[in-house]
Order: structure tokens, then sequence, then C-alpha cells
């Protein structure tokens, strides 16, 4: 113990904090020597360069689906493809009065932004082979469709792609152009990386049921990035049929959609950087290449294989310094509930949250039969029960995972809709799970502060801008965060990577995530499992500190000591049916309860 | 008109049917969806040109020859692109294993083969008109692996293993069942079937390199229809997209065909995202 207490009074773990500056130098380094590259006055590397730009362009769009939200969209050369006509033929005027190219430019990336939508539609529903499957099949009917629809597109024989204003129309003025969009491009899928939409990606890739619970809707949020890259591709598609002054649909084979999709993979997942610099790499690669130009595909094939299989964390993973700290090996969460008032505030009086005989069956066994369950604000409820009694099933249909048969709930007076996992954060029930769900990449302040994210008020736009009222709440979460993760006593752990903690530590952080929202109703899935006895008595005092605050406290636990430490009220489940319900005192001598479960 | 359509729609559809069971039988022991299934029909072809034209082989030793090197090229996708992503099966990176893998066939059969479409030879010279062997041949080989495969797994040993680790893999094992084997056999007879369906549709789709795409696309419709691991839902469904792509076929064109059958197979995923016949998904917390 004594150990435990100078390790109290010791000041937090000192890790040093990775500064905002240090991580743009790279994107600096590399704009710096783009915007230098002219000097070599060597046009064939204009080009290149230019290619590089325009690929970036349609990348950091389509990184946001792939490398953020997870979603293997494969066939991506369509919306370039679509750009690419669409400002073609406006430019030249095949369906009406040629129009200005900046104007047919613009209305090449609304006309992407409507099929990225209409491309990514599936994903919002179907499994990730599904959804790689129809983007494959997209892209071979857009490239018949240009073949087929010749009065327009001209068939096999081609387009001549728009040509820019002057000073555009130069090689190194086109050049500059490109830069600078790319520079955009990078700025604003960097501001929604950074942003609270950023972090809902990267939860609903790798921890749906966490996000849910977080209020993260999926579809809202994966229609807004698939118009964004949407956009983006197309608008590279207007570029691309300028560079290339000629456009046929051959110009647009496989290997250009393999190339932008391994690109972001060698990057590297939830990263700009990497999937930028993968670019810069595939885009050079065939030119020191060239005699293997046959083999290409075989190559990126290839590529993509070892990849997968050697280093799926890509260039990112490597440069990536959150990796290579280390940590103290003897470190111990010592959570600090004196912080939570200034945290979760007081919640203001409400009604509870009530259950009333509710049914759910998994075919024939009834895993909920006729349970009654009420919560009230400030107590600590726990739920205990035999392995199979229905104590998670009882948390997973109150989260919404599950549609009960029968039964009623109601939340502060008002009827609680069955099923709506992700209504459930709105009315202030927030959870933790048995097996914690984290993103294991990103940083711990990362994963808190999506418990956050329904509070959050700025719009996408404003996220993709970096407006005022966006980095204001920003700031505001982190902050929040910050004293969330101090509470719960991983305030030194803010900055690593979560796949490094060990487990007790996430259990912690799942707390920390579900406390942002400073819940009326805190559900605990076993929360103490896993944990050494020192840990669960600073659990025990964490856990009794929320409900001071007037939060309920829904506690499922196998630990009996624990739950008769600090539970007002104890439900005990058998077989999905209530055995015995009361105050700790009565339960420990009900006669069922006692040679049920308890022994004695 | 009519018999026409349903004679090039039935066999297409039971080409799309057995590429439909070639994914189905890789899925069901290791519970991956593999881009290899349609460049397996297309090597079935190649390899049949090959045997037959080229080196002038004898109809049956052509097919044997072809089913063993897809056989092989099956127990190949498992070792290289299945196994060592099995661990992390949730992260799909499966997907992209073998859609390389399946790249790289493609790209070698396109320069090794010839990128152009390759005559396959006639292999029994039976029957003239709606009723030439490139008609019902596909249909015929869709028949005989549907009862070579409820033979196997019905009435022998070795199936009612197949079916056990289908069913559940960690029972299977916790049995004795050597799951590994079972999961290499399985790829190689999926090998098997997917040489068969391009070796029987040899004549109606020819050796070419980028039917290999094409089979990937039209043989997984009928399983997302069918619901994942069901073949009896991808005998039906593949019967059906034959029938109403070449009914598309005759009335809009070739081109718009393909995109009348993209949005039929957008719209009924979206109704139904488990398929015709699927289970609804299992729990996820």
């Amino acid at each position: 113990m004594a150990i435990v207490k100078d390790m109290a009074a010791a000041p937090p773990i000192a890790l040093p904090t990775a500064s905002p500056f240090a991580a743009l130098w790279p994107f600096a380094a590399l704009l710096g020597l783009a915007v230098l590259l002219p000097l070599t006055g060597n046009e064939y590397w204009a080009l290149i360069a230019t290619r590089a730009c325009i690929y970036w362009v349609l990348v950091s769009g389509l990184n946001l689906i792939v490398g953020y939200a997870g979603q293997l969209a494969i066939g991506y050369v369509a919306l370039l493809t679509i750009g690419a006509y669409t400002t073609a033929v406006l430019a030249a005027g095949n369906l009406f009065e040629p129009l200005h190219p900046f104007l047919a430019l613009t209305i090449a990336a609304l006309t992407g932004a409507v099929f990225g939508v209409v491309v990514g539609l599936p994903a919002l529903r179907l499994r990730t082979f599904y959804f790689a499957m129809t983007t494959l099949g997209f892209a071979t009917i857009v490239t018949q469709v240009a073949l087929a629809w010749q009065d327009v597109t001209g068939g096999g024989i081609g387009i001549v792609g728009p040509t820019m204003p002057a000073p555009l129309d130069t090689a190194w003025g086109f050049y500059y152009a490109c830069l600078a969009v790319a520079a955009v491009c990078t700025w604003i899928t960097g501001n929604i990386a950074r942003s609270r939409f950023g972090r809902a990606l990267v939860t609903v890739r790798d921890a749906e049921v966490a996000a849910e619970a977080s209020g993260i809707a999926k579809p809202r949020l994966l229609i807004w990035v698939f118009i964004l890259a949407g956009a983006l591709a197309a608008f590279a598609g207007g570029l691309f049929a300028t560079l290339q002054t000629y456009i046929t649909p051959d110009a647009f084979t496989f290997d250009l959609s393999l190339l932008f999709f391994i690109a972001v993979l060698i990057g590297g997942r939830g990263s700009i950087l990497g999937p930028l610099l993968g670019t810069l790499l595939l885009t050079l690669l065939p030119e020191v290449a060239a005699p293997l130009a046959a083999w290409s595909t075989f190559l990126y094939a290839a590529l993509l294989l070892v990849i997968v299989l050697a280093i799926p964390g890509g260039i990112a993973a490597l440069i990536d310094p959150r990796n290579r700290r280390a940590l103290p090996d003897n470190r111990a969460v010592i959570p600090r509930p004196e912080l939570l008032p200034a945290l979760l505030g007081q919640q203001p009086p409400h009604a509870g949250l009530a259950l009333r005989n509710i049914v759910l069956a998994f075919g024939g066994v009834r895993a909920i039969d006729g349970l009654d369950l009420d919560l009230r604000p400030g107590e600590v409820h726990g739920l205990i029960g035999p392995n199979g009694s229905g104590k998670t099933t009882t948390l997973n249909v109150i989260s919404g995972y599950y549609r009960p048969e029968t039964g009623e709930m109601t939340c502060d007076a008002a009827p609680l809709p069955a099923g709506d996992a992700v209504g459930r954060a709105a009315r202030g029930i927030a959870r933790t799970f048995q097996t914690p769900r984290v993103v294991g990449e990103a940083s711990v302040l990362e994963n808190v502060m999506v418990g956050a994210m329904i509070e959050g008020r700025a719009g996408f736009l404003e996220a993709l801008l970096s407006l005022p009222r966006q980095r204001r709440e920003e700031r505001e979460t982190t902050a929040r965060a910050h004293q969330a993760l101090a509470a719960v006593g991983l305030g030194a752990l803010a900055d690593v990577r979560a796949d490094r903690l060990q487990h007790s530590e996430l259990r912690f952080m799942e707390i920390a995530r579900a406390l942002m929202l400073r819940p009326a109703f805190l559900m605990l899935d076993e929360p103490a499992a896993g944990l050494s006895t020192d840990e669960i008595k600073r659990l025990d005092q964490l856990i009794r500190a929320v409900g001071r605050q007037g939060t309920g406290v829904l506690l499922v636990e196998h630990h009996a000591d624990l739950i008769f430490e600090i539970c007002d009220r104890i439900t005990v489940l058998n077989l999905g049916k209530v055995l015995a319900a009361g105050t700790p005192d009565e339960i420990r001598t009900h006669k069922e309860v006692v040679s049920a479960y308890l022994g004695g | 008109m009519l018999a026409s359509i349903l004679a090039s729609g039935l066999a297409v559809g039971a080409i799309y049917a057995l590429i439909g069971i070639t994914y189905n039988t890789m899925f069901a022991t290791s519970r991956v969806m593999s881009f290899t299934a349609g460049q397996l029909g297309m090597l079935g072809g190649v390899f049949g040109s090959l045997f037959m034209l080229r080196l002038g082989l004898p109809l049956l030793p052509a097919l044997v020859l072809t089913l063993a090197a897809c056989a092989l090229l099956g127990v190949i996708t498992e070792y290289v692109a299945v196994r060592p992503v099995l661990k992390s099966l949730d992260q799909h990176l499966y997907v992209l294993s073998t859609l390389a893998l399946a790249l790289m066939v493609q790209q070698t059969a396109a320069i090794l083969w010839s990128t152009e479409p390759q005559p396959f030879p006639r292999l029994v010279g039976l029957g003239e008109g709606v009723w030439d062997e490139k008609y019902w041949l596909p249909v015929a080989a869709c028949a005989a692996t549907i009862l070579s495969l409820e033979f196997l797994y019905r009435r022998t040993l070795v199936g009612r293993a197949f079916l056990a680790v289908a069913e559940d893999n960690f029972a299977a094992r916790a049995l004795g069942l050597p799951e590994r084997n079972l999961r290499i056999a399985s790829y190689a007879l999926a090998g098997a079937i997917g040489a068969l369906a391009g070796f029987a549709g040899g004549q109606l789709l020819l050796a070419f390199f980028a039917n290999g795409a094409l089979l990937n696309f039209y043989g997984f419709v009928p399983v997302a229809l069918g619901g994942l691991g069901n073949n009896r839902g991808a005998v039906i469904g593949g019967i059906l997209l034959g029938l109403f792509q070449q009914a598309a076929n005759f009335m809009v064109g070739g081109i718009f065909s393909s995109v009348a059958v993209f949005a039929l197979f957008i719209i009924v995923l979206l109704a139904a995202p488990q398929g015709m016949f699927g289970a609804p998904a299992a729990r996820r917390v």
C-alpha cells in the first residue's frame, strides 16, 4: 500500500507532448520543394508534378473514405472519369453552349458530389466485400457508358480536354494552380481528420458499437464524406482532362483505381501525411521503372499484397512518433474523484429510467423473461446473477442494441424507444463494454473526445474550413477530455496510442469516454473484470463519486464485494427473471440468492 | 428469339451460378469472400484452350489438367492470401489480399497468354441451334456439380466435416476435425469448380483474360442475392441473373444491359441486405 501512496503523491508522469508544429513541418517542407520545382526548368518534371498534385486531390478525399472510415472503395477511378468527361463535355459544348472552364470544373465537382453519394450508398447498408464489389462494378459501367454515349463523349475516339485561360495555360502556370488546389485539399481534409468528424470516422471504422453508443449516426456522417470525396475526385478529373489535353475511355484504366487505393494503404490508415507520401511515391514509380510498364498492374497488386501482409500500418505507422516513446512499466491508474464535480456538474433532478415486463428471446431461449428494473438518479444500482442470467442483455436492451419483444421502457417519464442505439447518447445514457471498444490507432485523448460527439454544434462545413466556432468547440472538448482523463487517473497517458495501454487502463479510458457525455445514466458492464484489488478499490470510489453528481449508475459485476460495498440497490437475475431486488442488506440475507448465487 | 434468350440465359446463368458456388465453397470454411473466384473461371477457359488447341491434348486429359491446375491455384490462394489474414477477419484485410492475388493472376494471364480473346474448341460436337453444346454444356456442368456437392455433403464423412467447419469453426476444431486441412481442401475444390465453370462455358466466353473481372462481378451477384454461403440461393440467383441479363441484352443492347444488372443488384441489395435466402447478421455486442 505504501508504494501506491507514494505514487499517488508523486506528480503525474510527464510524457512529452507533441507540438502541433512538429506535425506540420513535413507538409511545409514538401510544399517548399514543390514551389521551388520550376527552378529546374524541366517541363517534363512539371508534367509529373502536376499529375502528382491532381492524384493527391483525389486521394486526399478517398483517404477519408478508405483510411479514416475504413470503407474499401476500390473503383474510385469512376469519379475521376465522371469529372473529366463532365468538364470536357461542358467546356467543349457538346451538350449546350460551351461553358467557361472554371464553371465547367465547378459543375463537374457538383456532379461528382452526387455520384459520390450514389456510389457510397451501398456502404451504408452492406458489408465490406459488397461495397468493394459495387465500386468495382460502378467503375466498369462508367467506362462502358463513356464508350457508348458517342454523341456526347466521342466514344472510343475521345474528346478534347478543356483549355484553361491564361496564366494557367502554360505548363508551370497550370502546375502552380494544381499545387494550390492540392494544398487546399490537404488543409481541408486535415481539418476534417482532426475534427470530431474525423474522430467519429475512425470510431465507426474500428469500434462501430462504441460509435453508436456515443450517438454517432454512421449514415449521416458517411454521406458528408462521400459528398466531399466525390466532389474532390471529380474536380481532379477536370484537371486531369486539362493535363491530358485529350481523353478517351482508355485513359481511365483500372490501374489508376488501384494506384489511388494503394496510395492510401501504403500511406497508412488514419493519416494525412502517409497517403500524401504514398501518392508521390506511386506517381514517381512508373518514371523510374519504365521498362516494367507492361507489368505495372502486377507490380501494384504485388505491392498491395506485401503491404497487407507485412506492414498493415503503412508509412504512417513507421513515422508515427507516438509508437516509440517508452511508457513507464510500473504505472498505476490513480483516479481523482474530486475532479468529477467540475467535469460533470450536478445532474438536474429527473424521473429515472424504468423497465417494465421486458421479454427478449434468442430463438427458443428467453434471455430476459419479464424483467422490471428502476434506475434512480444518483443511485448506484447493481445487477448481478450467474452467467447467462441476462445481465449484459439487459444493458443491451437499454442501450438499444436489442429490441425486446414486449415490455416498456421509460426514460425521465418519456417513453424510451426500443432499438435506436444511436439515440441513447442524446437522452444522457452512456455505457462501457465488457470488452473495451476503442480505436487502437487513435490517441487516448482522441478516444475520450469521441464521447462528446453529440455536443458539437459546428457542422461539417465549419470543420472543413476550421471556422472560429469549430476551433472554439475543439479547444473546449480537448480541455474537458483532459479533465476526464485526469479524473479517471489517465492524465499522463493522453497522447499515447490506445493500443499500447493495458487492459485495465482501457477500462478506465472507456469510463472517461462515457463521462464526456455528462451522463444522466451510466451503465458499466463488468468494469472490474481484470483489475487488481487496488484498482478495484479506486474504481469503487470513482463510481460512488459519479453517483453523487446525480448520475444513475447501473453496474453489472461479478465481484460481489464491490457490489455490496458501493450499491444503493441490487437486482439479482436468474434465467432472465428477477430473483430478488432490494438494498444490499436485504440481498445479503435473501435465502434463494445465497443458495443460488452467493453460496454459503 | 425467346428460345435463344432462354438458351443463352440459362447457359450464362449456369456459369454465374458455378462461380457463385466457387465463392461459397471458399466462404464456407474460411468466412472469406475471395476475388480469385472469377479468375478461376477465366483460367478454366484459358487452360482449356491452351491444353486442347495449343498442346493438342484430347478432352479428358485436358479437363483433368485444367481442374488440377485451378485446384492448385485455389490452394495457393489459401496459403498466400487467406491464411495470413484469417486472424484479423474483422479488419477485412482478405478483401485486399485476395484482390491483389486476383489481379496478379489476371495480369499474368494477359501478358503470357494474350490480351485478345482466343478460340475455345468444341468439346463433344452434339446439338445445334439453341441446343448447341455451348448452351447446354454449362447447364449440365452446373447440374453435375450440384449433384456431386450434395452427394459429398450428405453422404461422405469428409463432406460432413466440411459442413461442420462451415457451421461452427471452433466447435469443429474442438471435436478434433483437421480444420486447416479441410480449409485447404475446400479451396482446392473451389478451384476445380471455378475451372469447370470456365471450361464448360469456354465456347460461350472464349479464352479471354478479362473474363476474370467480369465473372468476379457476375458470379458475386447471385451469391449476394441468394445469401452468403447458400448454394441453392446462388443457383437460383445465377439462373435468374443470366435470364435477366440476356433478356436485357436482346432488348436494350449490351452496354445498357450491364447498367440494368448493376442497378437491379444495388436496388435488391439495399432492400434486402442479407439476400433473398440469407440469415440475419450475427449479434454484435
